[in-house]
């Protein structure tokens, strides 16, 4: 072999396969990068389920929990709250809770296992904010047919006391029900659902 | 042999001074408008620096935060006067900024050919807004929380992947200590970034050279001036003309700059928002949540666009065209002359209200919306819009005058 001659289809092939490897070794090194980014073990390990005493809540008052770092609402709700239910339908985005946002012993008129009792993750599905509380049944600046329920002030989505939410408002779906359950008349386990009740 | 021969035989000090500075050429007719370049750099160079004392302080731990800054503010001698003026900082750094990129708007700056110096303003532009967004986490108050929980829940929107990406973004199911410890690395990351992108910027803009306010390209015109018979004859050096007139915007800036750091830190709650001197409460949100100003007008477009076929990504994609535009801008632009000077009345209008428009969205995206309000914002998100996509058909169609050879006052 002499000194002036090139091998250049030997030469292409060294420079692909050299390039090969080095960028499959740069993919390689990106995985435990990004990785690194994700929820760690002791992150996914903070989501157990809470209890919560629901014995002094009174009707219409709502006590919020924290579960996952998110708030969870409780509220016992009036009779008279119950009975606006069935007449919001029509301006209702999902009244009939169609949408995969609770557990299948939720998906009822009332969206909750005992009907007085409404459990709702307190996170607007939106984009995140906590709505408030609005039970009062009346004229309101922000809709004068209130009939009770939650108003998110960050973008104004709106919901009736069973979180479902109005259509034409920001928030596309109904507010998420937690898995849960009742361990006894007055304790419920938020977080776990011991299947159907 | 002098330190200076020395010096450029190892490294072109020299050379890059001349080439940058004494015998880098410049239009003459620099106005008001081509101050905020190198007020930008002046604002970057001092958000490091202040930056880099404030982190010597403060601690990226959601049980530490809050009180670190307030033991900044209360307790290290000097830490108010250095953390106003990294808050004072950020809001101005974007004024500086907004008055830059309308500069440019004005006479064409991003046009041929400098479009890829506007796109790299452009990329610096949202790298600053991911520095201001991470940094405002950072005092872990009510409003760095549930500001950042909005905005990285814009990500969970996305189909598919939205879930898993934002879980990725904040490495937590919520915003989290996780999450602020992660923004803190960014936020001093991405500044040093910013630098690398302004030399970008500057070393693609002398290559091409500076535009100005007749939008004439000088190096077409006649040779020869005072300095030399090469540069073009509207030209002047950029030291010691521009180096002291940018000096001189320079006192008149900081003369504002303190103002405000010494008497109005706060700004009336647009520079510090109130709920941000309470520590942060993943359990309730503020009863009115905005973002600082300088994101106000693409929050208003964030808001306008209503959810429909079961998901509010539309907004999303919505608030992220409204900034892609400007990316687009350099091949939007069809007419025949730069300048605004030039333009016939039909840019001028589209130019004057689409300013209005982006004002009104700043001040809409401060206030709760309501359904007046966000009527409002839906008709100046279209006029925002419109002004980028029929820019190829008014910019065509509109009657220019005719640009002289050589540089007006």
């Amino acid at each position: 072999m002499t000194d002036d001659h090139v091998d250049s289809g030997r030469r292409r092939l060294l420079t692909v396969a050299t390039t090969t490897v080095g960028l499959a070794g740069a993919v390689g090194l990106a995985i435990p990068f990004a990785g690194s980014l994700s929820p760690s073990e002791k992150a996914k390990a903070a989501g157990a389920p809470v209890q919560v005493d629901i014995s002094k809540v009174e009707p219409g008052q709502q006590i919020t929990v924290e579960w996952r770092g998110k708030p969870v609402w409780i509220i016992r709700r009036s009779q008279e709250m119950l009975d606006q239910l069935p007449d919001l339908n029509a301006v209702l985005a999902d009244p009939e809770s169609e949408a995969d946002q609770q557990p299948a012993y939720a998906q009822n008129a009332h969206r909750s296992i005992k009907e007085e009792l409404l459990i709702l993750v307190g996170i607007c599905t939106h984009l995140g904010c906590s709505p408030g509380y609005q039970p009062d049944i009346g004229p309101a600046s922000f809709d004068e047919n209130w009939k009770g329920g939650f108003l998110c002030v960050c973008h104004g989505s709106k919901f009736d006391m069973a979180g479902r939410v109005y259509s034409g408002v920001p928030a596309p779906t109904n507010l998420v029900v937690p898995p849960h359950q009742y361990l006894s008349d007055t304790v419920i386990l938020v977080g776990e659902d011991g299947g159907l009740v | 042999m002098s330190f200076i021969d020395w010096l450029d035989e190892r490294f072109p000090a020299t050379k890059v001074w001349k080439e940058h500075f004494s015998e880098y050429y410049a239009p003459k007719n620099f106005n008001f408008w081509y101050f905020f370049g190198s007020l930008a750099l002046v604002v970057l160079i001092l958000q490091i620096v202040t930056g880099i004392l404030l982190a010597m302080n403060y601690k990226p731990d959601a049980e530490l935060a809050f009180a670190s800054v307030e033991y900044i503010m209360r307790d290290v001698w000097g830490g108010w006067f250095v953390r106003y003026m990294h808050s004072t900082g950020a809001s101005m750094f974007f004024v500086v900024i907004y008055l830059h990129m309308f500069r440019g708007l004005l006479y064409g700056s991003y046009r041929n050919p400098r479009e890829l110096i506007w796109i790299f303003g452009m990329v610096l532009y949202l790298a600053m807004m991911a520095t201001a967004f991470f940094g405002y986490l950072l005092p872990w108050g009510q409003m760095s929380f549930w500001g950042a929980q909005v905005i990285v829940n814009l990500f969970e929107t996305l189909p598919f992947i939205g879930g898993a990406l934002s879980e990725w973004i904040r490495g937590d199911y919520v915003i989290s200590d996780i999450t602020l410890n992660r923004f803190y690395a960014f936020h001093y990351l991405i500044p040093f970034i910013l630098v690398g992108l302004v030399f970008l910027h500057i070393v693609s803009l002398h290559k091409v050279g500076s535009n100005n306010p007749d939008g004439i390209e000088i190096k077409k015109g006649p040779k020869g001036n005072k300095w030399s018979k090469d540069a073009p004859a509207d030209s002047i050096p950029f030291h010691p003309y521009y180096t002291v007139k940018d000096l001189m915007g320079l006192v008149v800036f900081l003369i504002v700059f303190f103002t405000i750091v010494f008497f109005m830190p706060e700004m009336g709650g647009y520079f510090l928002e109130q709920p941000n001197f309470e520590p942060a409460n993943p359990l309730k949100t503020p009863d009115h949540i905005a973002p600082v100003w300088y994101f106000t007008p693409y929050y208003a477009i964030l808001r306008a666009v209503p959810s429909f076929a079961g998901t509010q990504v539309w907004g999303v994609l919505a608030m992220g065209a409204s900034i892609a535009m400007f990316f687009i801008l350099p091949w939007l632009d069809r007419s025949p002359v730069k300048s605004v000077r030039y333009k016939g009345p039909i840019f001028k209008f589209c130019l004057t209200i689409f300013a209005i428009s982006f004002v009104v969205l700043g001040y809409l995206g401060t206030q709760p919306p309501t359904p007046g309000l966000t009527l409002l914002a839906q008709v100046f998100t279209i006029i925002y819009f419109a002004f980028f996509l029929l820019m190829p058909i008014y910019s065509k169609m509109d009657k220019t005058k005719p640009v002289p050879e050589r540089l007006t006052k």
